[in-house]
Parts: C-alpha cells; structure tokens; sequence
C-alpha cells in the first residue's frame, strides 16, 4: 500500500513537473520530449487507478504516434521560437490574469460539483469489480454491442481522416520515374528484341 | 485490485533500475570522465564535416502523411484488443460490427493504395 502511494506521488510530481517543462523548454523539440515524458507518467497514474488498458493504450497511441506527429510539426514549422518568446514578459500580467481566473472557475466547478444520488444507480452499465473482469474485457464487452453506433462512427471518423489527410498532402510531383510492374511484366520478346542474320565475315 | 498492482511491482522495479542505471551511467561520466573542452569538440558535428545548414529545416509533407495514416492504423488495431479479449461474450453481432468497422477502414485502405499515397516514388 506504502508502494503504491509512494509511486501515486512519484508519477504525478514528474508528470506536473514535465508539463511545466512542455511550456517552459526553450527548445520545441525538448518540448515534445518532455511530453512524451508527461504522457509515460499519465500511464503510470492510469495503472494505479487500475485502468490498465487505457494506461497500455496512451503508451501506444499517444507516445507512439501522437509524439511522433507533434514532433513533425514541431519540424515543419519553420518558426524561429526567440522571436516567438520576445513579448513573453510584456504579456506576462493578463496571461496570467487569465489563467488565474481560469483556475478560480474550475475550482469553483470542482467544489461544488455533486453527482445526483440516482445517478449511480441508472447507469446502463455500472463499472465491473476489477477482481472479477478484466479492464479490456469490461470495454469489449460493450463496446461493440451496446454502443455499436458510436464504434461505427468511430469507423467513419477515421476513414473520413484518412481520406482528409490524402486530400490535404498528397501531390503528384512531375517527372518522376515511376516502376510500373504491369508494363514490366506485359513487355513480349517480340517488341523488344530483334534477331538478326548476320553473315560471316561482315557486319551488320 | 491489489493483486492486480501486486502484477505491476516488477515493473515498477525494472523502472527504478532502469533511472538509476541512467543517472549513475551519466553522473559517473561527468565525475570520472577528465572533462577538457574547447570550442572545436562542442561544435555541432556532422559524419566529418561541417554542417551545412540548420538542423530545423522544413522537410517533405510526405513524412507526415505516413505519420498520420499510421495514427489510424494504429489506432483501428487498438480497437481490435479488447473485441479480440471478450470475443466469446458478445456473439455474432459484437463479430460483425467489428467486420463492418474493419470494412469500412479497408475501403479508406484501398483508396490511399490507389491514389498512390503508399508509394515513395
């Protein structure tokens, strides 16, 4: 039990602390890493609360692709970050005005926040006893039943960017040579051979 | 609950060892190593040149279309896990739904293979 609150603590401060360092690292890149960084403790912290598939599922997802991607961006910007940062201190006061009162709202929000007493017990479907089922079982046993709708839609969201993203990047470039295997394989002897007699002694 | 984090606990060792190993590789290099630098050793270094030009320079939107295509994949093979896990209990219709999903992202699949997005040329 000491463990396990002893690594709650670990986690959380170095995921508060790498989130501080996305916004503070002067490089961009440095940026990126510490939220991989952020995102392996977000992990740890969905382990502890026993969401084990989630937890597996943001190392793949989220430190495998989304990071991979952050970090193109991050590269295909062709920003120069200093000039970026030159008003960081004049903006500094209503940047942090906003936040504060940001921070105030939620709060309030959170202090105030109640769940209605019935809620819990018209739940279409309550939370399994992690003793009894698996986290991922728990998900796939509804997932593609009951919410059939949204899994497809989810289907359809992906489709659609994937669609979107051809759209948006993809362009022939002109002139290149490309293999192309069917003509390859059509080609007869006949069209690109010819045989000649050639007598002794001569030439052609 | 406990058991299953009792399950975690050689990781989370394997994880200790692994920071410590990094912090004592790293720190005893900068104790032990003799440290002598000078304006030639810190530049930046390139295969036995100098560096042409800036390391953050903007490069094809190519890459990112692999990056992006990956996502998805990804992504439609984590939707696959759990169906794999409770495959049992949810009968023909939890099948099918995941057959019409793996279907329709099969139509995006063969779509980017004909548009040549695939390709490197």
């Amino acid at each position: 039990m000491i463990i396990q609150a002893l690594s709650f603590y670990l986690f959380a401060f170095v995921a508060v602390a790498a989130a501080v360092m996305v916004i503070s690292a002067r490089n961009p890149v440095h940026s990126v890493l510490f939220l991989i960084l952020a995102f392996f403790n977000a992990a740890g912290l969905f382990v502890l609360i026993g969401a084990e598939f989630i937890a597996m599922i943001l190392v793949v997802v989220y430190v495998g692709a989304v990071a991979v991607l952050f970090l193109f961006v991050v590269m295909m910007l062709d920003i120069s970050f200093a000039e970026l940062r030159q008003g960081f201190l004049q903006y500094l006061p209503i940047g942090g005005l906003v936040g504060v009162v940001l921070l105030a709202e939620l709060m309030m929000i959170g202090g105030t926040w109640i769940f209605a007493p019935a809620a819990s017990t018209v739940k279409a479907n309550p939370t399994p006893a992690i003793d009894k089922t698996t986290n991922t079982e728990a998900i796939g046993n509804i997932l593609y039943t009951d919410y059939i709708y949204l899994f497809q839609g989810a289907g359809l969201v992906l489709l659609v960017a994937m669609v979107g993203a051809i759209v948006l990047t993809l362009r022939a470039r002109p002139g290149v040579r490309k293999q192309k295997i069917s003509d390859q394989i059509n080609r007869r002897p006949e069209d690109a051979i010819e045989v000649k007699k050639v007598q002794s002694g001569s030439g052609i | 609950m406990d058991g299953l984090l009792r399950e975690y606990l050689p990781i989370l060792i394997f994880l200790g060892i692994a920071v410590g190993l990094a912090l004592v590789i790293v720190t005893a290099s900068y104790i032990v190593a003799r440290q002598n630098p000078d304006p030639e050793k810190e530049s930046p270094y390139e295969c036995g040149f100098a560096p042409f030009n800036d390391a953050r320079r903007q490069f094809d939107v190519r890459f990112y279309l692999v990056a992006i295509l990956f996502i998805i994949f990804d992504l439609e093979v984590a939707f696959l896990f759990p169906w794999a896990v409770s495959l049992g209990s949810i009968g023909m219709l939890g099948f099918w739904s995941m057959m019409i999903f793996l279907g329709i992202l099969t139509i995006g699949f063969i779509y980017e293979w004909k548009k040549g997005a695939l390709e490197w040329e």
